[in-house]
This record gives C-alpha cells, structure tokens and sequence, in this order.
C-alpha cells in the first residue's frame, strides 16, 4: 500500500464528505430551525440536478445551468414551504414524515412528466478528465472542484450564520424558537427564507454531483439517507455539525471500503475476509451512527440546549 | 299433458339444437378472445424497463389489429409499484378474477418470484419478459414458467468468452454485495481463461465509487467487467471516465448497463464501450426491422433491450395461440404448444432448452453514433456464443 494510494483515499473521503456536507447544510437547518423533518429534502436535490442537466443543454454553458438550477430550486422550495409545508409545522414529525414522503412520490413522477426518466449531463470539457495534482497521482479534476466549492460553501455558510442579522436569527431559532418568537422575530418570514436556503443547497449539491451520478428520478432518496445519517452525528441544526459530520461520514465510508478490507485480508483467512469485509464496509457508517447515539444521543455540536 | 306436447322433438328442432350444440363445442375449441394479465413496475424511479415492456408488447398487439393469434386480444395492464406484495395481489386478481389466459410482464426477479405462484400454482402460463433467475432455470423449473428473454448468466458468460477473444489475461470484477451480484460474476468466471487480479463486492444503491476506482488504477487488469444494474451502472461509468482510467482499462459491461437507457443518462462517454446482450437495434433480419422503424414510429424513441423482449414475448403468446388454433381451454395442449412456439424474433434463431429457457445468439456489440447526433449500438456480425443454453438445465426435471 504505497502513499499516494493513501493520499487518494484520503481525498476521496473528503470529496465524499463535501458532497454529504452540502445536502445536509440544507437538512439540518430545516430541521434544526422549523424542527421539521422533510423526507422531500432529497427530492429538491433531484430537482436542482434535474434543471441544472436541462439548462445545460439548452444553454450549452455550465455556469448558467448551475445558476439557473440554483435560482429556481431556491423559488420551487419557497413555494413549496408557502403552499404545502407550512401547514406542517404543527403537526408532530410522524405527520411530516407521511406527509413529506408523499411528496417524494408526487415530486417523483412530477419530474418524471415534465423531463422525463433521466436527463445526460457531463463535465465540461475542460474539467472533464483527470489531472495529475502530484507527480504519480492522477485525479479527477471534477472532484476537485466538488472539494474547492464545498470550502467555499462552509466559509460562506460559517459567514452567514455567525456575522449577519439574519444568522443570528437562525441560531436564536434552531436553539429556541419559542422565545424567539416572543422577542418579535417574523418566524413565518424566517422559515421560508431558510426553507429557500436549503432548496439553493441541494440545487448547488445536485448540479455538481450530476456529472459524477445519474441523474435519474429517485436519485433524491438513496442519498437523503447519508444527510440524515450525518445531521444526526453532527447534531441537528449546527452547520459545523454538518460539516465535521460529513466529513466523518466520508472518511469513515472510504476507508471501510479500502483500508478497512486490505487489513481484513491480511488479518484474516481469504474467505472469512471476503465475507467480513463488504458486510463491514456497508455498515461502517451506520455503526458510527449507531455508536454516536449510544455516546452522545444530541451529537456532537449540539444547538438546542 | 297432451300426447302431441310429449312428442319427442321435431326434425326441425333437433337440427336447432343440433346446430347450438356445435356452436357450444366450436366455443370450446376456439376462444372468441384471449385475456392476458400485465403486471409490470410502471410508475417511480425503476419504471423505464416496465414501461419499454409495456410499450412494445401493446405495440405488437396494435400492429397485429389487436388481435393476438387469430383472436381479439385484452391485455389487462397494471402496475405492481415495484412491490413484491402489490404484484402479488395483482397476479391474484388477474387470475382469480379476471381468468386470464396468460400472465406476464413482471421486470424484476424479487417481484417476479413472489408472485409467480399465483399464475403457475394455478395453472396459468407465466411468460416472463426479462426475469430468468438461476434457480428457475434449474431445480425449481417449472412447466408453465416460460423465459422469453435470456438467462441470467449469460451476458456474463458471453462477456467473460469475448476477453478470451480479445487475449485479455486479467479482469477485475466489481458486483454489488448479494446474491445476483456474485452469481453473475461467476458466470463470467465460468467461461473467462485469464486471471482474476481483484473482485470487488460494492453497497447495493451506492453512489460514490472513487474508492473503489483507486483499487482499481492500483490493480492495473486489463479488462474491468461490472455488473451494476440501474443508476448504480450509470454512476460508476460516469466515474470511470472522469478518473481516466480509460486508458488503461479496458471498461466491458453487460449489455443492459449500455443499453438506451444508460447511453441517454452518461451521454457521449458512452462511445466506444463494449457489451454483450442477445439482440441489438441493427439486426438486419426482417422481423427487427419492422420492429425498431414501427417503435421508433410509435414512441419516438429508440427501444432498448427491454422492448425488444416485450415484443417477443407478445410474438410468443401470438404463435402460441395460432399452434392451438385459438384453443385456450386445454392448458396442456396449450403449455405444449407454447414449448415449440415457431415466430420470428427480433433476435434471431430462438428456440426454447428443455427448461423452457431459451437457447440462442449473444453478440458483442459497441456504443457508436447513430448518424443523428447521439449513440446507439452496433452489433458485430459474429455471435460470441452461438446456440447457448444455460449452466443449470441438467438440474431440471421438467414433466412432460
């Protein structure tokens, strides 16, 4: 196992780990400031990639499909918390969980009228291939790209929710809202503008892993699961928890699938190592999960007090 | 009573009679019309295959004048949601309920497995247009289950003969973590002469694969063969070309991971890829000429190999009906008929082996451009297993 194996693993996990931490941003603050469990999250992620892949080949340019994508996910989820969620909040998560799965299926065959089954996107030209970062390492420029834009996204979102007004309202709502509420916040205003923040996300989520995934209705749910896997270690509402959580998540993933096997074959006979290490690699990330709860149930940077 | 009422009947009643009596028995040999029951997964994320099915067996039937072997055909359609209960109930009803004359449809082996009792366990022909599970084929064959498509070896199998072709000597495999995952990895060992350098069994529905593609650069095979149905194909291809691995490896897949419906998703990175299947949209005979211009017609798009299955499995029941001369009461007559069912399939020579699976072609075929702007698959001209059945066939007791 040279060092430059472990270098790409280690960047992979961390390219897992942004492309994690950019849905789940989006999760935990919906969850954490309207204490709302949206099963849909995944389906906006579906949708961003979806209008991204077709403004692409309209338009033929990359940054106006990501920015088009990005706009009107942003609009779709403000009309969606309007219309539909809003009269959710009320309701205990049970309710939001039949409810919002409803919206999956809706949103589902919705996409499916209107784009059809899947829609091709590709990188651009320029980014399409690999690029050889140290001498020996090639690595796909796309997925580079992903890590790059997923730093500026956390430094942006630290920026937000630590220095602007409206941060700080986000913060004051996700650890109490009912004083908030009492100090004058328009929380009705606040959701729906948090809500339209997280639909931006999965969009900007969406449109950079289309190149890397299918972009085929459903693609939503398979990924929705790993956001929830990470809000719940990193603790619900905390965008750092988000962070630090998908980037465990990533790492974790990663090496489960490569180092975790080679020290599995060379600890165990061939064939004990062949069943072991894909059942162990599977349930790494649900083993951290289910370890977390067990030694810190409100995750690591827990906001509600 | 009078005596002349008691009279026997008249000559002129005994000819009505006569004559009704003849029309009863003429309705027992031939059917005025034949019912088939269609359950299929046409709604969600899964639903392209079931649809291009769908499409393509109602296709035959319109272009037939809605008739299937002579007689007015109803073809019950409904969607199992890709749900192994829902399709349960749906083979119920249409069984129980509706006395259909033949099930089909089903796309998926879990779906098509749980529901498949209620078709043979009564009687009823199942004729399945895609799923043909190993077992089926072997100790648990069955005399009304009938596979009009392909083992689910084979593609392997014919993948794993043309690296010998190619003088490829080490592969690298990458399967999902379950049982059709490590199945069809063995069919490609089954017939594959080189070295296996790495096997690698993935999350089932994962998405991300870059982990695996560095194990893969590390390894250096000369071929990488996966079996990775639906979106799990689609990421990974679309992965393999990002990481540029290329150039180096020669990327073979099962002809469904390059089907139509993978080809539109990945889009140009899909050229030049090989594949294997057992029917290919530029077969020259006559019956698949007729079939892709009249789909392409009809739906505005090119059929994949899904559709090409719906529509024989339609050609199938249309001769299996024409060889009983319309006569559906006798299900063995029927069962009997359907086994040496003579039709011309879109893929070729067909003959069903003695497990009621098929023995056929399989052709390597390659992503090229269709001379509009986008790709399609080209066949070549030689099949890479010719007249193949399947491994499990001696494992078969099929009654008579």
């Amino acid at each position: 196992m040279s060092g430059l194996f472990v270098l790409e693993q280690a960047l992979n996990g961390l390219q897992l780990g942004f492309m994690l931490f950019l849905l789940a941003a989006g999760l935990t603050l919906v969850f954490g400031v309207m204490d709302m469990i949206n099963m849909a999250h995944g389906s906006l992620y579906m949708i961003g990639a979806f209008v991204a892949a077709w403004l692409v080949g309209l338009t033929g340019s990359f940054i106006i499909g990501v920015a088009g994508a990005i706009a009107l996910t942003a609009l779709f989820g403000i009309l969606l918390e309007t219309s539909i969620l809003r009269t959710l909040y009320a309701r205990d998560h049970l309710s939001q969980v039949l409810a919002t799965f409803a919206l999956i299926l809706i949103l589902n065959d919705g996409v499916k009228m209107i784009f059809g089954n899947d829609l091709p996107l590709s990188a651009p030209q320029a980014l399409e291939g690999p690029i050889e970062i140290i001498p020996g390492l090639m690595y796909s420029a796309w997925r580079l790209l992903i890590i790059a834009v997923g730093v500026v996204v956390a430094v942006l979102l630290y920026l937000l929710v630590q220095k602007t007004r409206m941060g700080a309202l986000v913060r004051a709502g996700a650890s109490n809202r009912e004083m908030c509420t009492a100090m004058g916040v328009d929380v009705g205003r606040l959701f729906t503008l948090v809500f339209g923040l997280g639909a931006a996300l999965c969009a900007v989520a969406g449109s950079l892993l289309a190149p890397l995934l299918a972009v085929q209705v459903g693609m939503g749910e398979n990924i929705l699961i790993l956001a929830f896997v990470v809000i719940v270690i990193g603790g619900i509402g905390s965008i750092r928890g988000a962070l630090v959580g998908a980037m465990l998540v990533g790492i974790v993933d990663t090496m489960g699938r490569t180092l975790l096997q080679q020290l599995l074959r060379e600890a165990l006979p061939p064939q004990w190592a062949s069943a072991a290490g894909p059942a162990l690699a599977s349930m790494s990330v649900y083993l951290l999960m289910a370890v977390m709860l067990v030694a810190r149930p409100q995750g690591l940077f827990p906001v509600r007090t | 009573m009078t005596a002349s009422k008691r009279r026997p009947v008249s000559t002129l009643g005994k000819a009505v009679l006569g004559i009704a009596f003849a029309g009863l028995a003429v309705a027992a040999l031939a059917a005025d019309k034949v019912k088939i029951g269609f359950v299929s997964t046409l709604s969600g994320p899964s639903s392209a295959l079931g649809v291009d099915i769908r499409d393509a067996f109602l296709l035959y039937v319109k272009m037939n004048g809605g008739k299937l072997g002579g007689l007015p055909a109803e073809v019950l359609v409904s969607d199992d949601q890709f749900k192994p209960d829902v399709a349960r109930q749906l083979f119920e009803r249409n069984v129980k309920r509706d006395h259909v004359d033949f099930m089909t449809g089903v796309v998926f082996s879990n779906i098509m497995l749980a529901a498949l009792p209620e078709a043979i366990d009564n009687k009823v022909i199942y004729v399945s247009p895609n799923a043909a599970p190993s077992p089926m084929a072997g100790k648990d064959c069955n005399p009304w289950f009938f596979a009009v498509s392909w083992p689910n070896d084979a593609y392997h199998e014919a993948a794993g003969e043309f690296a010998n072709q190619r003088g490829l000597k080490s592969v690298y495999l990458v399967a999902p973590n379950y049982q059709a995952g490590k199945d069809s990895l063995a069919g490609f060992k089954r017939t594959f002469k080189g070295q296996v350098v790495g096997e690698n069994y993935t999350k089932l529905g994962q998405l991300d694969y870059a982990a695996e593609l560095a194990e893969i650069r590390a390894a250096k095979p000369q071929v990488l063969y996966i079996f990775l149905p639906g979106g799990m194909g689609i990421n990974f291809i679309k992965q393999f070309v990002a990481a540029g691995l290329g150039k180096e490896t020669m990327l073979l897949l099962p002809g469904f991971s390059a089907d139509q419906d993978v080809i539109g998703p990945v889009g140009p990175a899909m050229a030049g890829l090989f594949n294997t299947a057992h029917w290919s949209p530029d077969f020259t005979n006559a019956a698949n000429q007729k079939f892709v211009a009249e789909f392409r017609k009809e739906y505005k798009r090119t059929p994949t190999l899904y559709a090409s299955q719906g529509y024989d499995d339609a050609q199938l029941i249309d001769a299996t009906i024409r060889a009983t001369k319309g006569n559906l009461a006798d299900k063995d007559a029927l069962r009997r008929a359907m086994r040496t069912a003579k039709f011309d399939s879109v893929r070729g020579p067909f003959k069903f082996n003695t497990n009621q699976y098929p023995i056929q072609n399989y052709y390597v075929r390659t992503v090229g451009s269709d001379g509009h702007g986008g790709l399609i698959n080209k066949s070549f001209n030689d099949p890479i297993l010719r007249d193949h059945g399947d491994a499990y066939v001696q494992a078969c007791k099929m009654p008579k």
